[in-house]
């Protein structure tokens, strides 16, 4: 089990995230303006905060809680702080517009 | 393969660490390190601690390491728990509690304490000194209960003590024993200017005054003096220098005259201790400045790491005052002697003062108050000892970046400095760090090396030699000459902004980016909301408010919590509600199982602890506007009660507070915006620390504005005295138009009082025509906005925000 379906592209609003739980693991999904799907760890490595609720600005979105910068295809943290999350493969069905997501492996 | 040795560093300070850091980069793996810390903290910085004391810094944003710093790279820490005996023999120490810990390598980095008076009641209650985060809570409890302070000490620490106390809002007069402050840094002149410049902020001096004794039968009541005057006062603090921490050293056996004394590598007298910072004495000085002490950390993490270096020679010192409204730099040897000449200008009308000391054609001393733009410069040219025989002159009348002048320039001074010397003493940030981060990292502005390597991000003393750098490694290759915009994605500023939008009809916030040329194409989370704002403010007819560049707290219109909650406030117009309102507050908290419901400072209630999902359905229970509880919008308009049930109002406050409130509880605003109606002179709805208040006299009202009683305490000025309750109303939107037009995305309007002056308000808005004008643009933008809460019930497309994804599933490869 760890390809998963778990939605569709219209779910998800431009700039937006939306969230879901995998084995205690809550993850968030970005849709860039670009269309573009990236998956997360969604907590901050600083202080833990949900990125899901955070500000998306080109390929980065910004901890909420303390402004830190994450890219979101790479999981790395924006200098001059320091650090890095999970990220997971996202595909999306042309036909269909679903949404799949490979957790580990 | 050798085996690792054990490292115990004494002392869980700015010094300690530092040179942990470097052995952690030069040799990652060559010890198992242990460190015992006195105070319960991770390792902060200690000279950012005055900035705490003057507001605007929390203490979590002066920790350098996190815990989880410690942990990453497999360090053993006990904080809370000093060492109280070394065992040199054994090669062994003992901690307060317990534990014990054998070394090969041991390093004392105990720093100093606050020297406090050996004079009677120097014990009492109430008496300390401003060392550590602890006096600085202690100042900061004080000043909620007790109001007259005194700082025993005119110093740079007791100055920056008294300034914070200022802001706290106590009475302060500062002791001194010299007839003028700073003598340990200033000459005469600098010094007088310094005080004239603080009486004016507030600050009382009583020079020249030597304490005897602080009386008091439990807690401190005054001061003494030897010439037998009494000071009242409820809080003494004492600066008047630092002592270093040697008890532990000199028991264990080690050589110790004022510091532990240290060679030029930092070896102590006893093989395999060494000691660092400033509890070390070096060459018979012991440093009380970061500088010296980051330079000692790494001659001993080098030696540590078994990497070659030469040894540490000592420190010419410089210093700069960091509290606020006051420039002042002192660097070297600045007073006159026999064998020196000097150089000065002083213009008491702009209260500028500039001297440099000369030696045999160097530079060995500057002082400089009022402008200290050169001080950097001044303070590398003291350091390298050139000759400036010649351009004396020049150089006093302004160092230029570019060094236009004969002899060596700027551009051979920064060529000439050390890799490793530290150029950003507030964040430890080498020569090699900016070299690095200009070269390797693509940095070729101010705005980026700051936000790459954070030097010059504190105090900012260090901006000049940073730039010097930036020249000397970027050459050709920099980019748009350092203006710093609204934030590191443009270069233009609020009012050039603003100005753009209305002359090119710029409509959204990406056109804006575009146009104006934007070097991050999305922008960041600092000029996305405020453009959002500056448009909609432009624009109030036609723009579409932008959610995704809000913040999370506008955007779900509740306050994100630091555990992912969130929190909702339903208005409560003027602080009244009603048994039916009540019964329904309580009906869902009960429903939603809310954690807390607490009463806010502004008469409202809040329900802490909701999950998100659930907020939109508490909305629509709750059928009570719920948004701007903590958005940069009309917060709150608190009320007392005024002459409907008080027998001393005279007015009827609530219903004015109730009116205010109704009309502008959707506006937005720069920032959160907090008004108060009281009823009589005694003020009990406490307005004139608000932005605007409202304050009834017997036959008409008094508006005050500019107010705050936040971090930084303000007490709000008359902005005018009006008969009738239209006026209040006129006069009120009026200047809420003013600032919503005029002032910067996030500035509160006690800042941007402060920086454009009430009389420029006032002149803005005496004229009856503008004032309507004003009025009427705000009206407009008033019947545009929506309940945002009610928009999110209604709306399925906004709703699903609030829930997870649903239905996730399993699928086949």
């Amino acid at each position: 089990m760890n390809r998963l379906r778990i939605g569709h592209l219209a779910d998800i609003d431009e700039k937006g995230a939306r969230t879901f739980t995998v084995l205690d693991t809550e993850i968030a999904v970005f849709k860039l303006s670009d269309g573009t799907l990236h998956a997360v760890e969604n907590r901050c490595p600083h202080k833990g905060g949900r990125l899901s609720e955070g500000m998306v600005c080109g390929t980065a979105v910004h901890c909420p809680l303390h402004d830190w910068k994450i890219d979101l295809r790479s999981g790395k943290v924006h200098e001059p702080d320091d650090g890095c999350l999970n990220t997971y493969k996202t595909e999306v069905d042309d036909h269909s517009g679903e949404i799949y997501i490979t957790i580990a492996g | 393969m050798s085996t690792t040795k054990k490292l115990v560093l004494v002392g869980n300070g700015m010094a300690g660490i530092r040179t942990i850091e470097h052995i952690l980069k030069l040799a990652p793996h060559a010890y198992e390190i242990t460190v015992f810390g006195a105070e319960p903290h991770p390792n902060y910085n200690r000279i950012m601690l005055s900035s705490v004391l003057a507001g605007g810094t929390s203490i979590e944003d002066i920790v350098i390491n996190e815990w989880s710093w410690y942990e990453d790279n497999g360090i053993r820490v006990y904080p809370g728990d000093p060492v109280i005996r070394i065992d040199a023999e054994r090669k062994e120490v003992v901690s307060q509690a317990g534990v014990r810990a054998s070394y090969d390598e041991l390093i004392l980095a105990t720093g100093s304490q606050a020297f406090i008076l050996p004079i009677p009641g120097a014990d009492k209650e109430g008496v300390i000194g401003f060392r550590d985060i602890k006096d600085c809570e202690t100042m900061m409890a004080a000043s909620h209960k007790y109001r007259k302070a005194a700082v025993i000490g005119g110093g740079l620490l007791g100055l920056e003590a008294a300034r914070g106390l200022l802001n706290l809002g106590m009475d302060v007069t500062v002791i001194h024993i010299n007839g003028h402050l700073m003598d340990r840094n200033l000459d005469l002149p600098a010094g007088l200017m310094l005080q004239r410049e603080l009486e004016e902020q507030g600050m009382k001096f009583l020079l020249k005054k030597h304490t005897e004794e602080i009386t008091g039968k439990h807690r401190v009541k005054s001061l003494r003096f030897t010439d037998q005057t009494v000071l009242e006062t409820d809080l003494v603090v004492m600066a008047v220098g630092i002592r270093p921490q040697v008890e532990l050293a000199r028991q264990a056996g080690l050589n110790v005259n004022r510091g532990v004394i240290v060679d030029d590598y930092m070896n102590t007298s006893i093989p395999g201790i060494s000691a660092v910072g400033e509890c070390a004495e070096h060459r018979g000085i012991a440093y009380g400045l970061v500088a010296p002490l980051y330079e000692q950390g790494m001659v001993l993490a080098k030696r540590l790491a078994g990497a070659a270096t030469e040894g540490y020679e000592g420190s010419v010192t410089s210093t700069k005052l960091k509290v606020s409204g006051v420039d002042v730099f002192s660097a070297g040897q600045f007073k006159d002697a026999a064998d020196t000449r000097s150089i000065r200008i002083q213009d008491d009308v702009d209260g500028v003062y500039k001297k440099m000391v000369l030696k045999d054609g160097q530079l060995i001393g500057a002082v400089l108050f009022g402008d200290t733009t050169d001080g950097a410069s001044l303070f590398s040219l003291i350091k390298s000892g050139e000759n400036i025989g010649g351009r004396e002159k020049e150089i006093l009348l302004g160092v230029s970046a570019g060094g236009s002048g004969s002899g060596p320039s700027a551009a051979e001074r920064m060529a000439a400095m050390p890799d490793d010397e530290i150029v950003c003493g507030c964040n430890g940030v080498t020569k090699a760090a900016i070299g690095d981060a200009v070269l390797n990292k693509g940095c070729n502005t101010l705005g980026a090396i700051k936000s790459c390597t954070k030097a010059s991000a504190s105090c900012g003393g260090c901006k000049p030699i940073v730039e010097s750098l930036l020249v000397h490694y970027a050459g050709d290759a920099i980019g748009e000459q350092v203006k710093e915009g609204i934030c590191g994605c443009t270069s233009y500023d609020r009012d050039e902004i603003v100005a753009q939008i209305k002359e090119m009809g710029l409509k959204t916030v990406k056109e804006v980016m575009n146009v104006l040329g934007w070097n991050e194409p999305e922008g960041c989370s600092k000029c996305r909301p405020s453009l959002n704002y500056y448009l909609g403010m432009i624009w109030p007819a036609e723009y579409e408010d932008e959610r995704v560049s809000k913040f999370t707290n506008e955007r779900y219109h509740a306050n994100i919590q630091k555990d992912g909650t969130y929190s909702v406030i339903p208005r409560i117009y003027g602080g009244v509600t009603s048994p039916a309102e009540l019964i329904k507050i309580a009906t869902v908290a009960e429903k939603y199982d809310v954690p807390m419901v607490k009463f806010t400072g502004g008469q409202r209630l809040d329900l802490l602890g909701v999950q998100k999902e659930n907020l939109p359905k508490i909305w629509e229970e709750l059928d009570m506007p719920s948004g701007f509880g903590y958005g940069k919008a009309l917060r709150t308009v608190k009320t007392c009660v005024g002459n409907t049930f008080c027998r001393f109002g005279t007015q009827d406050s609530i219903e004015m507070g109730i009116r205010l409130e109704k009309k502008l509880d959707k506006m937005v605003a720069p920032a959160k915006v907090k008004l108060a109606v009281s009823g009589c002179p005694r003020n009990c709805a406490e307005a004139t620390i608000k932005d605007l208040g409202v304050v009834a006299i017997d036959g008409a009202w008094e508006l005050h504005v500019g107010g705050n009683g936040g971090v930084k305490v303000r007490a709000a000025e008359l902005l005018c005295t009006v008969k009738t309750d239209a006026e209040v109303e006129e006069w009120t939107y009026a200047y809420l138009q003013y600032y919503r037009e005029n002032a910067r995305w996030n500035e509160r309007t006690a800042a941007w009082i402060e920086r454009v002056g009430l009389d420029h308000v006032k002149k803005a808005l005496e004229d009856r025509e503008e004032r309507l004008a004003l009025v009427e643009r705000l009206e407009l933008t008033l019947g545009r906005t929506v309940d945002p809460w009610k928009e999110i019930i209604e709306d399925e497309k906004l709703r699903k925000n609030f829930t997870p994804l649903a239905g996730t599933q399993p699928a086949a490869h």
